[in-house]
């Protein structure tokens, strides 16, 4: 489902002496639908990088990133946009929304952006609210309120409303207690067992070891100090 | 598919000084695209080139007409043109007061464009018009009221009400939620969001706030002197700028 | 005043010519504003000078004129303009509709239905009918080009948001013969349906340089809402002084007790209903017979 190939990324800054920072070479892998994969490797080894050049946030300087039949390398950003509606998930480790959005809207949004009428969106949106254990008092209320542990689970049950075959997870089950940390654990499960392929940051080392079928060292991939 | 608007290489020189140039790009219907740089950077000239209201002095500018498919609106008759902009156009201007009429009251204001098509029936074109004030967040009981007597939020927000009574494919918007306070900023971008996405609607939005097209645009276009110095992805364009000038645009935000 | 000191009509030649070719244009494109060079005259703007010069081009020796003020022939205005032309044209004159061959009027239509024999010619104060919404000359021109005549209804519709109905009473925009929308002069728009008449109407605006013409036989609408629709209104009263039921009023204050009374503003056509017999509440013969 997801095929990386000879992936480099390098960070040019033009206003700093225009340094050329290399950061990836040669990256190659697949994730196949239904496998989970956990990137793994010291802070500051391109874990997030890679991740959100797979997204297409970051511009890939050479190779090719396949997500279903799309190369996020090279793509329009209309396919792109259309790659992340439909294909493409992401939790990301931070809440970005526009303010006064109640949290049931910004959790049924991405059904609504698939065209999943209001009231199958509304009662999927719940669902995965009551089993992350949002108070229903807050439903009605915009995320940017809450507190960072709340935030986060928002942001998750956002990232799984929609059954992406694709999904990219940055640190799903961090700051979260034994009992949401479970939840979290088998929303990944069910996500397997339903064919998507994950590819996952995980520093909570059981549950990477739960949920990952393999483990990439991005390390490999970091150009040897030359540059 | 086709593209709603296919912008190809339009320029607008200002005596021996380049408004824009070289300027290409498509949209595509439901697509927000911002234009960001800095004053002076041509983006204002060019969104009135786009628009109709001014004359690009080279380049094309096909629009996907209802009618009769792709057209160039540069070339096309003013009437046409002009029809465009009441009926399939939009414009959202920064300065509520440009795109109002200051001395009708807010449901004149809003049904203007109705009457302007053909409505001739008070009774609807009020209940539209009641209509069109509520999505906008404006009590009905306000209708009859003058757009002076009105908040600059509020008058942005009629005018925006006002613009997409007829039900507009492309809206053309100019800094926006320029000269707003923050928290009023802020209600009237949730506001355009929704209706953007409700309504299907293209918009190609001018600002040099960031933020704003962060949450509103889905492309951006970054210009510089007249020329795009980049384009792509929104997300993609401010978290991983290529070009020297974005570079040097994201990192002079300040955070808050 | 010496036969020699004044051309016929006041104008000369080359003036009248000027008007007539705009008349004449005005005349091909029912409802268009025509701008002509407007010239000072004897008067000051505001008391006709627009008709005068209008009328003054359309005069010959034969002609017999008849000046009309908000329907009275004995007002000031009206009675100066005759003198004027009396003076400087030596036409006949006369306060009979039926009589005169040119008309100039301020602020009414006669009652009497014209023939094709006449031309009423009209003192314009403000041609533009869309300048109240929007003040630039270059847009309105521009507005009339294209036919984008929804501003129009704009006004209408403020009209009835404040008042609860179509509160224009006088210069009731119209649109003649489907295209050009027009200011019929400040007539009450009890008078908008004579507009379609026999008769050639000119209209004259002399401080703005502009002149226009309804053709004999035009179609003449005047705008309205479907829900709203156009009503020709008028006091609910008859005539006090001729009974007339169907005429145009004027509201008149007889003393300082709130007593009123509503006649005719047609005096002419008043007068000659009296003369035929038909009387009404406050006629003298009434009057005494109680």
């Amino acid at each position: 489902m997801i095929c990386v190939e000879n992936l480099s990324k390098t960070f040019t800054l033009h206003n700093q002496g225009s340094a050329v920072i290399r950061v990836m070479e040669s990256a190659s892998f697949t994730v196949a639908a239904g496998e989970c994969v956990a990137l793994t490797g010291n802070s500051g080894a391109g874990k997030s990088t890679l991740m959100r050049m797979i997204y297409g946030n970051y511009l890939a300087a050479s190779g090719r990133i396949m997500v279903g039949d799309v190369d996020v390398a090279s793509a329009e950003p209309r396919e792109i946009l259309d790659l992340r509606r439909n294909t493409l998930g992401y939790v990301s480790q931070f809440l970005r929304v526009v303010p006064r959005v109640p949290t049931l809207d910004v959790v049924a949004e991405p059904l609504r952006a698939v065209g999943v009428d209001q009231e199958a969106a509304y009662a999927r949106a719940r669902d995965l609210l009551s089993r992350l254990n949002i108070p229903e008092t807050l439903w009605g209320l915009s995320p940017t309120t809450f507190s960072g542990g709340e935030q986060q689970r928002v942001n998750i049950a956002r990232g799984f409303a929609h059954s992406y075959p694709a999904l990219l997870l940055d640190e799903p089950t961090a700051s979260l207690d034994a009992t949401n940390r479970e939840t979290v654990l088998s929303l990944i499960e069910e996500a397997k067992a339903g064919g998507a392929a994950i590819i996952g940051i995980f520093h909570d080392a059981p549950a990477r070891s739960r949920v990952a079928d393999l483990e990439i060292d991005v390390s490999a991939f970091t150009p040897k100090q030359a540059a | 598919m086709t593209p709603l608007l296919s912008v190809q290489n339009v320029a607008k020189y200002y005596g021996s000084r380049v408004g824009c140039e070289e300027v290409s790009f498509d949209l595509y219907p439901g697509e927000v695209m911002g234009i960001v740089g800095e004053s002076g950077s041509g983006k204002s000239t060019l969104l009135n080139c786009l628009a109709g209201h001014l004359a690009p002095d080279a380049g094309k500018v096909l629009f996907d007409t209802r009618a009769n498919g792709m057209q160039d609106t540069v070339t096309m008759s003013e009437p046409e043109r002009r029809m465009l902009g009441r009926t399939d156009w939009a414009f959202v201007h920064q300065n509520a007061r440009d795109g109002l009429r200051m001395s009708v009251s807010a449901g004149g204001n809003v049904g203007e464009r109705l009457m302007a098509v053909g409505a001739r029936h008070y009774g609807d074109i009020r209940e539209q018009a009641v209509d069109w004030l509520g999505r906008v967040e404006i009590a009905a009981d306000r209708i009859d009221d003058r757009p002076r007597q009105f908040s600059g939020g509020m008058q942005q927000r009629l005018q925006i009400a006002r613009n997409l009574v007829t039900g507009p494919r492309l809206v053309f918007m100019d800094e926006p939620t320029g000269g707003l306070d923050v928290s009023v900023q802020a209600r009237l971008l949730d506001l355009l969001r929704g209706l953007v996405r409700e309504m299907g609607l293209s918009a190609i939005i001018v600002t040099h706030d960031l933020a704003v097209v962060r949450l509103l645009a889905d492309r951006l276009m970054v210009m510089k002197s007249g020329q795009v110095v980049e384009t792509g992805l929104t997300d993609q364009v401010l978290d991983d700028p290529q070009h020297a000038y974005t570079q040097l645009l994201v990192s002079s935000v300040l955070q808050v | 005043m010496s036969d020699q000191a004044y051309n016929f009509a006041y104008l000369d030649e080359q003036t009248k010519r000027m008007i007539r070719r705009a008349i004449l244009k005005g005349i091909a494109i029912p409802g268009y504003q025509v701008p002509f060079a407007s010239r000072e005259m004897p008067m000051p703007y505001g008391w006709g000078t627009g008709g005068v010069q209008v009328s003054a081009a359309c005069l010959v020796p034969e002609d017999t004129m008849k000046v009309i003020d908000q329907g009275a022939d004995d007002t000031t205005n009206a009675v100066s303009i005759r003198k004027f032309f009396e003076n400087t044209a030596g036409v006949a004159t006369t306060e009979k509709t039926r009589e005169a061959t040119v008309i100039q009027t301020r602020h009414r239509i006669p009652e009497e239905a014209l023939t094709e024999d006449q031309i009423l010619v009209y003192q314009v104060p403000i041609p533009e009918p869309l300048r109240f919404l929007e003040p630039r000359e270059t847009e309105t021109r521009k507005m009339h080009a294209l036919e984008e005549y929804g501003l129009m209804h704009v006004k209408l519709y403020e009209d009835i948001a404040q008042h609860g109905n179509i509160a224009t009473a006088y210069a009731y925009p119209v649109r003649v013969e489907g295209r050009y929308v027009m200011d019929p002069s400040p007539i009450p728009k009890f008078d908008n349906p004579k507009l379609e008449m026999a008769a050639i109407q000119l209209f004259g605006a002399g401080r703005e340089q502009r002149i226009y013409a309804i053709p004999p036989y035009s179609k003449v609408v005047s705008l309205d809402f479907e829900d709203y629709p156009f009503e020709a209104s008028k006091a609910n009263h008859p005539c006090d002084l001729c009974g007339a039921e169907h005429t145009y009023l004027d509201e008149v204050i007889i003393d300082d007790e709130g007593g009123r009374m509503f006649v005719c503003s047609d005096t002419d056509y008043c007068g000659e209903r009296q003369a035929n017999g038909h009387r009404g509440r406050l006629s003298p013969e009434m009057e005494a017979a109680q």
